[in-house]
């Protein structure tokens, strides 16, 4: 008999999610729901504020993508004053989002992702030396791996388990039949795990070189950039570049590398599509190149939508069509519309409880947080993979080259005597393996970044903010910043009027990913990514937690959709004027 | 303008509420021994993990040596004399001996985030790894069913010795039964009361968890509060800021440890070793404060000379924390380094008081009624205010002479 079961908390993730999941007798997701148990409001306490503090309060929806709230709350504001920003401030703002990217994608990888495909437990079994010389087999220049430090991390392992409490790593799903790393893979990946979360400190220094602080940077306001010190002193910007460099070794020799070990290891799971979900695709495009302004710069990340996984077909973005659906969320109904005219009252109905003590989603009505948005009526996916697909679409240089390169090695490591097809990235491995490509480009595009910024500066452009004049734009304005966060397509719609905000949206990367179904019920990418995989044990989610998690999670981004035309919340009343 | 002379002067001249560093030998004495007593007591409990410092620093490399330097170290931001500093190595060897369970409710994970960069020396992070931490969402590796049956075995297994670190704040209002959590769909509310209640103490972190924070900020749609307002009968330790600093995380584990008893808190309860120092009076750009040199618009020459932020909106002069001292990321910087003013961050509604880039005279604030704005006259903030508006006419004063002298 079908089983449906409940995985709440999913761990390892940013938020409050849970999944429920029908599986078969063969073991296999036949249905999938995604749910987000968290709500905060946030849009509803930015109306009314000064539309020039609005940056900092979005900021803390999410303190795992932190700064790129930050930056898009800011270039909304921006985009409605009509702003253009220095190009010091354009270049600080690129290597604030690009070390974000570093630091967050290695972190999802080592540390919410990895043990989802590495056994702690089977690391304790594996001989030092023939670690040490498995791990030339995925680059020549293996970090951190020697016979040696091997060694020392696996007695250290050992006495960890020896002492008795796991903490941590407590009744975990250890020795799960769908781990396939060999003993000696597996601690390789445990060494790279330990060493990352030492390197994960020295990205953060980078952002706070520019950024004051991280999580949760205050350097950046409407206008340009605060961190003038830091940018004349050419010590400070020789500190930023001597810690990308170090941390461009480790993604190259560390990361990348145990993606294209585990890539080659799970490779079965990528040609047979595990994973693959909606397979359209979209990416607002990211990473200004030239000071041309908003939305006519050239961009590292091309914006557009593949439909599909129809790489010949990229259909070019137009903000307009994006519109939310609530059908299946916690708000009363209405038609799907646009951010701008968002419309949405709170209705929780709640969960219902059974008989075997445990509360269930009511899944044919409502029951998430999260609202379903649709592009041109159509449920995409968003994120690394959705950028590689939409730069592979777009035929950008870059893209190819990284992704190509890739590819390459795996089909050599496979023995296919040729690249892999580039349907594999369809998939929870190629999910994976794209956020990795991503970070090997972020790194070595943004050397290039500090250069210029080192030259900027050194040529006497200290100019780091661009004067406006607050009363008269602020009187009737709206803009939007719409650019790609590590997890994918984030939008913020602003309305602003006589100085205050009047509306305020966003539209984030795990609305599009964790949305549940919409008006047609048609499926989010979660639970369509779910479907068909085969479990291998239903009492331990270990694939529900390989396919959510290749997703990167951020839910309490997600959920803080409130937005109210004249409706009552609690004894506060809400005053509609909310006309676009 | 005598009156408001006389508040600026008062002001300037006040003890506040700073920690008294100096309280005489007989004090030390008895705290001396009082914490002896309490690590010989812990010494005799049966440890929540094995490894000890000892075999951890074996591991890393390190001697002896290195570890007395980071105790000593610890032992003067504790504000304790270094005679302290033998006792406060015994409490972090002891460290294991505290289990914790790190709980989330209507959080961003900015906390989480943040004790993962804790700070150098690194010895920091090897005591984390020697902590029992029994429970954290982000970071565990079970999920679900299995994660709920760790965190109830770890609740039994330690019950009344754990320390429950919350981070994130409580929906009690229209948002009560918004939030669950588990299979059985708890409320975030029904869930801290579990977990806190077989708890040794409670350790609120960052703002949300502390005042209310962001889902507190008016109108408060969720009817968000913080952890002292629903907990009782239990020692309550607020850590705020967003996200609050690492190193006073660690420093208030430490002091538990040492003591068995929260440390010194102020009146919001928050720890007077970190929350005892005014931003401004230990602000890397006060001397220019004092010599009337401000930042009068972002990127100007003031700017690029690093004046004085007050002008720009810096709430320094209202926050009580020690970013100016310890600063963030391994002390690579802080918000007024990068040329921001301070947000007053670690303050009880700094979002509807302090967090924006104007200063605190001629601000608009949005009432936490919800209603019409009121300028900060009609809004009544009280001394707060008068300090305010008391430093606002220094800036003015100062400005005037400086441009007098030119």
């Amino acid at each position: 008999m079908a089983e449906h079961i409940i995985v709440d908390p999913i761990t390892r993730i940013e938020g409050h999610l849970r999944i429920e999941a029908v599986i078969d007798d063969n073991g296999v997701i036949t249905d999938a729901y995604a749910s987000s148990t968290m709500f905060r409001g946030i849009e509803t306490i930015l109306k009314g504020r000064d539309p020039r503090d609005a940056g900092l309060l979005a900021m803390r929806i999410c303190g795992v993508c932190t700064g790129t709230h930050y930056q898009r709350s800011i270039e909304a504001v921006e985009n409605a004053f009509g702003v253009t920003i220095p190009k010091n401030a354009r270049i600080v703002r690129n290597l604030l989002q690009g070390a974000l990217y570093l630091h967050d994608h290695t972190v999802h990888f080592y540390h919410l992702h990895a043990l989802d495909w590495v056994d702690i437990t089977a690391a304790l079994k594996a001989d030092p030396k023939a670690a040490a010389a498995e791990a030339f087999n995925w680059t020549d220049e293996p970090w951190g791996v020697g016979e040696g430090e091997l060694k020392a991390i696996q007695n250290r392992l050992n006495k960890f388990v020896e002492q008795g409490r796991l903490g941590l790593f407590a009744n975990a799903y250890w020795g799960n039949k769908h781990y396939k790393l060999t003993p000696e893979q597996n601690l390789i990946a445990v060494a790279h795990y330990l060493q990352a979360l030492d390197m994960q400190r020295e990205a953060s220094k980078m952002m706070a070189i520019f950024g004051g602080k991280m999580p949760h940077p205050q350097s950046i306001v409407v206008g340009g950039v605060t961190c003038v010190q830091d940018i004349q002193n050419p010590a400070r910007i020789a500190e930023f570049k001597s810690l990308l460099t170090k941390y461009r070794q480790f993604v190259k020799r560390a990361y990348l590398a145990d993606v294209l070990m585990a890539g080659t290891v799970y490779a079965d799971e990528a040609l047979d599509g595990t994973g693959s979900g909606l397979k359209s695709f979209m990416s607002y495009g990211d990473f200004k190149l030239d000071d041309t302004g908003f939305y006519s710069a050239k961009q590292l990340f091309k914006s557009g939508v593949v439909l599909n996984g129809d790489l010949d077909n990229l259909i070019p973005l137009d903000q307009s069509k994006i519109a939310e659906d609530v059908s299946h969320a916690w708000y009363k109904d209405g038609e799907p519309l646009h951010p701008y005219e968002g419309k949405t009252d709170p209705n929780y109905t709640g969960l219902e409880k059974k008989d075997d003590g445990f509360a269930y989603l009511k899944t044919d009505e409502k029951y998430s947080w999260i609202k379903s948005p649709i592009y041109d009526d159509n449920r995409v996916e968003v994120g690394p993979l959705a950028r590689i697909v939409v730069g592979l679409a777009a035929k950008d240089e870059k893209i190819t080259q990284y992704a190509t390169g890739f590819l390459t090695k795996l089909g050599d490591k496979l023995g296919l005597g040729k690249a892999a097809p580039v349907s594999v990235v369809f998939s929870t491995v190629g999910r994976t393996a794209a956020r990795a490509i991503e970070t090997e480009l972020m790194a070595d595009v943004m050397m290039e970044w500090v250069d210029e910024l080192a030259a900027n500066v050194a040529s006497g452009d200290l100019s780091t903010w661009t004067e406006f004049d607050f009363d008269t734009v602020s009187k009737d304005a709206k803009g939007y910043g719409m650019a790609e966060a590590p997890r994918g397509a984030l939008g913020h719609w602003v309305v602003i009027k006589d100085g205050k905000i009047e509306n305020y949206q966003a539209v984030v990367p795990s609305t599009w990913n964790a949305a549940p179904r919409d008006y047609k019920g048609r499926m989010g990418a979660y639970e369509s990514a779910l479907i068909g995989t085969k479990v291998a044990d239903p009492k331990e989610p270990l694939e529900i937690l390989r396919t959510i998690h290749s997703f990167d999670p951020c839910i309490a981004c997600a959920v803080h959709i409130v937005d109210t035309k004249g409706r009552e919340l609690g004894k506060f009343k809400v005053n509609t004027s909310c006309s676009i | 303008m005598a009156d408001r002379r006389d508040a600026l002067m008062k002001l300037f001249s006040a003890k506040g509420v700073k920690v008294n560093t100096n309280r005489g030998q007989e004090y030390y004495d008895n705290l001396l021994k009082q914490m002896q007593d309490r690590l010989n007591e812990l010494e005799k409990t049966p440890a929540a993990s094995k490894m000890d410092i000892n075999s951890v620093l074996e591991a890393e490399g390190l001697n002896r040596r290195d570890f007395m330097k980071w105790a000593s170290a610890m032992t003067a931001s504790l504000m304790l004399p270094s005679m302290f500093t033998p006792v406060v190595a015994k409490a972090a060897e002891l460290f294991n001996r505290v289990p914790i369970i790190w709980i989330e409710l209507q959080d961003c994970a900015g906390n989480s985030e943040a004790i993962l960069r804790s700070d150098a020396p690194t010895i920091d992070e090897l005591i984390l790894e020697t902590i029992s931490l029994e429970f954290n969402e982000t970071l565990m590796a079970a999920a679900g069913h299995q994660a709920e049956e760790h965190l109830d075995e770890a609740m039994k297994t330690f019950k009344g010795r754990y320390l429950c670190v919350v981070e994130g704040s409580v929906p009690v209002g229209d948002g009560k039964g918004w939030c669950t959590i588990g299979a059985k769909g708890e409320t975030f509310q029904e869930h801290l009361l579990r977990v806190a209640g077989d708890s040794a103490a409670v350790v609120a972190v960052g703002t949300c968890a502390t005042f209310g924070g962001v889902p507190a900020a008016a109108p408060n749609p969720t009817g968000a509060v913080g952890v002292q307002d629903i907990v009782k009968g239990k020692p309550i330790i607020n850590i705020p800021a967003c996200p609050a600093n690492p190193a006073n995380i660690t420093g208030t584990i430490l002091h538990f440890v040492l003591t068995g008893q929260v440390p010194e808190l102020d009146h919001l309860n928050r720890p007077k070793f970190a929350f005892g120092y005014r931003i401004h009076d230990n602000c890397e750009r006060r001397a220019h404060f004092d010599a009337g040199e401000f930042v009068e618009e972002w990127g100007d020459e003031g700017a690029q000379n690093n004046f004085c932020l007050y002008k720009m909106g810096c709430k320094g002069p209202m926050t009580f924390n020690n970013c100016s001292v310890v600063r963030y990321n391994s002390g690579t910087n802080w918000p007024i380094g990068a040329g921001h003013g301070c947000i007053g961050c670690s303050e009880p509604n700094f979002w509807d008081k302090y967090a924006q880039e104007r200063p605190m005279a001629d601000t608009h604030f949005k009432a936490p009624t919800g209603g019409v704005e009121k300028t900060v006259d009609e809004f009544g903030l009280g001394l707060l205010t008068v300090a305010g508006i008391g430093i606002g006419i220094h800036a003015a004063i100062s400005a005037a002479a400086g441009k007098k002298g030119e």
